[in-house]
């Protein structure tokens, strides 16, 4: 593989901390900060839970938000824009470019993700108790977390290679409702008397992200302990799903006229 | 050598139609099997009216679009081979580029799709910052440059890495004076090099100056190809005489009727043979004589002429006009 | 420089976007005082199922459920103590916190006591609260302080003491156990209810949570054990002196005059006990010891 994903990679990276995201560490820093202070007055006992419950969802929250809108943009910015017409000149394929913007939003989110669970680790020590053995669990669910927004991304990326942001917002979020809902969606079937619902329903279970798989934020909150074989069973989840995207996504992007 | 006749661009039967309409089922030819060929170390005008497939064809040839029919080769490998994009540079046509980069930034990105080591390319990139003029404004955001500004960055990333064959579209558009001069003495420069380079424009006088030879496209198809002299008549049909009138000294009436007044100066136009019997008229009523320019046919008469026919400004839509 | 246009249009703004907002949240205030004459004391709750607040959480049930117990805890502190206080929304807003967490431990004692206890301290739902912590159980086999607090159920509010004895007897089984449960289940399968295993669980209560309304309201069945125990002693002792003197004492200062005791014996508050003419000991009316209702009712043997 030559040189061009991983330039287009920092050079995506670069443009979304010019576009100011990383500021919204700052609001989820006030947000901490003012959880920390508080969680004494509103519920004793339960300090550092609901700190871990507030901190973990704030950043799966706005994971998905970033992910969401540069997402939807990532490749039909470049097409709109025409940014792309010197950059296809040079040596660089089609598919090498869809692989580098990608790269390149989900280095933000972990950067992002990354300063955020320093903020929830300063706020949990700002509250008290020392940390325990069972705080990797935090660490899992927040690499969950990053494993999600991988898959999100993924699907505003291939979105964003044909549809305007807006429509890909919609696709974006319905999928990722669908998929939080998937169990439910197939439970449903399961119940039905309608054959053609029940298959239906199973179709959509294994084609849709399950993104519940991922959800380790109560784990984590109470200090249970996570298998290991979940841990490995999501990261392949995650990485044959992404790449699943990623292939899509090229092939669509490769087919292009551009405008 | 087989290489010696190798030609540095080749274009086969190239073709492309867009669908336009509500369901996208018409079809409509925006170019009409092209074939044509330019050879090593040519500077190739590529003229044509506005909307007559000159994008079309660079975006063709860049991979931008695919063609539905046709072939086309550059020193050899075919359009479809991303090692062909190694040995060329292009200038789009009013180049858009990241705005929140540096122009610096810009070139260094840019280069970073070629093989230079990091000390090479920071030379490289210092070097041809100054070579566009852009040293001084190195450092500061594209979102902040003019439209000249733009342009002499896009020039640069379009020659940084020393490509062999150059492609510019529209190089001089949206130029003042200064700024196709200096375009101007760039393609010069590249020639020198023995670089080739591929331009299209639609002001004549721009492809007169530089092209070894040129193609004209109208319609989507190609009209014909030559040496700028051959291909374009430079039929003059009148003389335009422009003047100052003396307070209180009228003009003679053949000329009074056909004068038109732009500000304080006046203009008339006459056929070339009476050129000598105007200025003559003018001298006796002592008018300044402030120029004498022959009004040729523009490219636009010019097509109508070849094609004979008023759809010349392109029956071919170009599917996003600007 | 800027024209007198436009610096009279920023002026403007200045002066006019506070003024604004005075008159903007002055009038909300207005309308939420006309509100909330016509509001009853129940608040309202939307939704009330809590497998559909955890559908539509999507995944962040978690901090959710925290969210709801914060509910539980205003609505409970609102209202505590108020005449005409009633708990109406304890039990729905507990349902939906325990689906959204199952493992929300102060949830369920909370709601183990504050369901079952009657008049304006509970919901007087003892059955109520027996689900709320069955449930606890079954998803939270390992917390054997939810069978305690089972245990606690059947034994003060319900006094069904050989099912107390059972919860005790089932949460000492559970590895990890504190010994105090198998010793419980032995006290009450053994002597049935008493002051001072009500005490001994009442303790327990208090040193076992960090909830401040628990915590105060085990306090004050403390208060009112201990109350109830000394108006006992008192009542006794008040029996031994009419036997002496053929007439009950008139206060405690008769009984220390006749060397029954041995000063005068005040409640947890500093007042002293008073006797009434029956020669029954209560507190003084100014004292704020709470005595629990059916403690009156509660078999006296005594150990």
């Amino acid at each position: 593989m030559s040189v061009a994903p991983a330039a287009v990679a920092l050079n995506t990276f670069r443009e979304a901390v010019r576009d100011r995201v990383l500021y919204n560490l700052v609001f989820f820093a006030l947000l901490m900060i003012g959880a920390a202070i508080l969680v004494g007055q509103i519920s004793i006992g339960i300090e550092r839970l609901v700190i871990i419950n507030l901190g973990l969802t704030a950043i799966s929250i706005f994971g998905l938000v970033m992910a969401v809108f540069i997402g939807v943009g990532l490749i039909y910015k470049e097409m709109e824009k025409r940014t792309l017409y010197s950059l296809l000149a040079k040596p660089v394929q089609r598919w090498e470019f869809i692989v580098g913007k990608y790269a390149g939003l989900l280095l933000t989110l972990v950067v992002n993700t990354t300063f955020m669970t320093l903020g929830l680790a300063a706020a949990l020590f700002y509250v008290g108790r020392p940390f325990v053995a069972s705080d990797a669990t935090i660490l899992v669910a927040v690499y969950f977390i990053l494993l999600e927004l991988a898959l999100v991304t993924g699907l505003a990326l291939f979105f964003s290679c044909f549809s305007s942001p807006m429509l890909s917002t919609l696709f974006t979020l319905g999928i990722y409702i669908t998929g939080v809902f998937a169990k439910d969606i197939r439970d449903v079937g399961n119940l039905t008397k309608v054959s053609g619902l029940k298959t239906a329903t199973r179709i959509v279970y294994y084609m849709v992200p399950n993104f519940h798989n991922f959800n380790a934020i109560a784990a984590a909150a109470h200090g249970s302990s996570i298998p290991f074989s979940l841990v490995w069973q999501n990261t392949a989840y995650a990485v044959l799903y992404v790449g699943l995207l990623l292939l899509a996504s090229s092939a669509v992007f490769s087919g292009r006229n551009l405008k | 050598m087989a290489e010696m006749s190798a030609p540095a661009i080749e274009i086969l039967g190239l073709t492309k139609d867009y669908p336009i309409g509500f369901w996208r089922k018409r079809m409509v030819r925006s170019l009409d099997d092209l074939t044509l060929q330019v050879e090593e170390g040519e500077v190739f005008g590529f003229l044509g009216p506005n909307g007559a497939g000159k994008t079309t064809t660079m975006k063709l040839l860049m991979g931008l679009i695919y063609p539905t029919s046709g072939t086309a080769r550059v020193r050899g490998r075919a359009i479809d081979d991303v090692e062909m994009h190694r040995e060329i540079g292009f200038l789009p046509e009013q180049p858009y580029f990241y705005d929140y980069l540096t122009a610096r930034e810009l070139l260094d990105y840019y280069a970073r799709f070629s093989d230079f080591s990091a000390a090479e390319r920071r030379e490289r990139v210092a070097q041809f910052l100054d070579r566009v003029g852009l040293a001084d404004a190195a450092d500061v955001q594209l979102r902040k440059f003019s439209k000249g500004m733009l342009q002499r960055a896009g020039i640069a990333q379009a020659i940084l890495h020393n490509p062999k064959v150059i492609f510019l579209d529209e190089p001089m558009s949206g130029l003042d004076p200064v700024g196709r001069r200096e375009v101007r003495d760039i393609i010069h420069d590249l020639k020198r090099q023995g670089r080739t380079v591929f331009f299209s424009t639609h002001i004549l006088s721009d492809a007169e100056m530089l092209c070894d030879r040129v193609a004209v496209l109208a319609g989507g198809k190609l009209q014909g190809v030559g040496a700028p002299n051959e291909i374009v008549s430079i039929k003059v049909h009148a003389m335009e005489i422009l003047f100052e009138a003396r307070e209180g000294r009228p003009l003679p009436a053949s000329l009074a009727s056909r004068a038109t007044q732009i500000g304080g100066r006046t203009r008339v136009e006459v056929p070339e043979s009476e050129l000598y019997r105007a200025l003559d008229e003018l001298r006796s009523c002592e008018a300044r004589i402030l120029a004498v320019t022959p009004v040729r046919a523009t490219l636009e008469d010019y097509f109508l002429q070849l094609i004979g026919r008023e759809k010349a400004v392109s029956h071919a839509v170009e599917v996003n006009p600007r | 420089m800027s024209s007198p246009s436009r610096v009279r249009a920023k002026w403007t703004a200045i002066a006019g976007v506070p003024l604004l907002f005075l008159a903007i949240a002055a009038l909300q205030v207005r309308i939420d005082a006309q509100t909330r004459s016509e509001a009853q004391e129940e608040e309202e709750m939307l939704l009330r199922s809590g497998k559909a607040i955890k559908s539509l959480s999507l995944g962040y049930d978690s901090l959710l459920a925290d969210i709801y117990w914060t509910r539980v805890v205003q609505y409970y502190g609102e209202r505590v103590g108020k005449d005409t206080a009633t708990f109406g929304l304890l039990w729905p807003l507990l349902d939906v916190t325990t689906t959204l967490d199952p493992k929300l431990m102060v949830a369920y004692r909370f709601g183990a006591i504050f369901l079952s206890e009657p008049g304006t301290v509970g919901a007087n739902r003892p059955d109520l609260a027996v689900a709320l912590i069955k449930r606890g159980i079954a998803a939270n086999p390992n917390q054997w302080r939810l069978n305690g607090d089972l245990g606690f159920l059947y034994y003060w509010t319900l006094k069904d003491y050989p099912s107390a004895a059972q919860a005790y007897l089932d949460g000492s089984k559970v590895p990890g156990a504190a010994p105090w449960l198998k010793m419980m289940a032995a006290r009450v399968a053994e002597k049935g209810g008493s002051l001072e295993t009500s005490r001994m669980i009442w303790s327990e209560l208090y040193d076992s949570t960090q909830d401040p309304s628990i915590r105060h309201r085990a306090l004050e069945m403390l208060r009112g054990l201990k109350t109830v125990e000394d108006e006992k002693s008192l009542d006794d002792l008040a029996g031994q002196y009419r036997r002496r003197f053929q007439r009950y004492p008139a206060s405690t200062q008769d009984l220390r005059d006749a060397g029954l005791i041995p000063g005068i014996p005040v409640d947890v508050d500093g007042f002293p006990y008073v006797f009434g003419p029956d020669g029954k000991s209560h507190l003084d009316p100014q004292s704020t010891v709470v005595i629990p209702k059916d403690l009156a009712t509660q078999p006296t043997a005594r150990n």
